[in-house]
């Protein structure tokens, strides 16, 4: 099984992504924002936290334009798999592969803390490691988190089970309380928390985890 | 030739900065502003042959962001 992550200028969650995908059993190879293809055989690509192109203009806006997210495009819109955590959400929001978007947290600060998530839907292969309601403590850590879409996207992402995590406490003020979304044929996940830092004992918990594992058993029967 | 383009946050989009700016507003006693609206302009210097067609399709591509902004070109 193969894990690609992308690496743009400003990144800096792309090693600590790498090693929760180590964990849950892939091979892993970083991915250079002006490469123009993923590695051969990829499974799944992770797009990291940090702060690409120093989030000018929006955050994620330039990211989503070099040419390593035009193959990521195509691998998502082939039916690949694929996450985007913190700055890797804006930027497959920036890309269209993800609706909606993330504006300034409402309370204007940058919060970085653990927060309770709640899993919302177990059909993806994200969270199928969970029980439905389950309640998991994740970082967070960003300034603009506060996830937006039009009442009928909110509406539709509801309708079709595509909401993968709300916060039980809601930090930033995204609309529904929603903290991660899934694509339309579940493959590709967005998420604002940072499951990659809550996978391993020496981060303090490992509640992270099962979002990188699940994704290994199902890559590895498929 | 030169173009300036407003990108603003869409109305009924939450826009906590320019609240700030309300709030501070009205704490240093200008109490006449109802409301504050903070957005960006971005200036740019063009080709002899360009187009406001092209800005336009610069605003939409990368400029702004279409789900949460809207914006206005000036052909300068």
């Amino acid at each position: 099984m193969k894990a690609a992550v992308v690496v743009f200028p400003g990144s800096n969650c792309d090693r600590d992504l790498a090693v929760a995908f180590e964990r849950a059993g892939f091979d892993v190879s970083m991915v250079w924002h002006k490469d123009n293809e993923l590695p051969a055989g990829v499974d799944i690509v992770g797009v990291p936290g940090g702060f690409s192109y120093g989030d000018y203009l929006r955050c994620g806006a330039i990211a989503a334009q070099s040419p390593i997210c035009k193959a990521v495009v195509d691998h998502a819109s082939r039916g690949g798999y694929a996450i985007g955590i913190c700055n890797g959400f804006q930027v497959l929001t920036e890309t269209g592969v993800l609706p909606g978007a993330l504006l300034r947290n409402a309370g204007l600060k940058y919060i970085c803390r653990t927060v309770d998530l709640k899993i919302t839907t177990t059909d993806s292969v994200f969270t199928q490691g969970y029980g439905a309601g389950d309640v998991i403590a994740v970082p967070i850590a960003h300034h603009d988190g506060n996830y937006y879409a039009d009442a009928e996207t909110v509406t539709q992402l509801q309708d079709q089970d595509r909401v993968a995590f709300t916060y039980v406490d809601n930090p930033n003020g995204s609309i529904a309380d929603i903290a991660g979304i899934l694509s339309e044929n579940r493959r590709v996940l967005g998420m604002m928390p940072h499951p990659e830092r809550a996978a391993d004992e020496g981060h303090g918990g490992t509640d992270g985890l099962a979002v990188f594992r699940a994704l290994t058993d199902i890559v590895a029967t498929a | 030739m030169k173009a300036r383009v407003h990108v603003m946050l869409k109305n009924g989009v939450l826009d906590p900065q320019g609240e700030a700016i309300r709030h501070a507003l009205g704490a240093m006693g200008f109490d006449k502003v109802n409301g504050v609206r903070q957005g960006k302009v971005i200036d740019l210097t063009l080709a002899d042959d360009a187009s406001e067609a092209d800005v336009t399709d610069m605003c939409e591509k990368l400029l702004a962001n279409t789900v949460i902004e809207s914006y206005s070109i000036e052909m300068l």
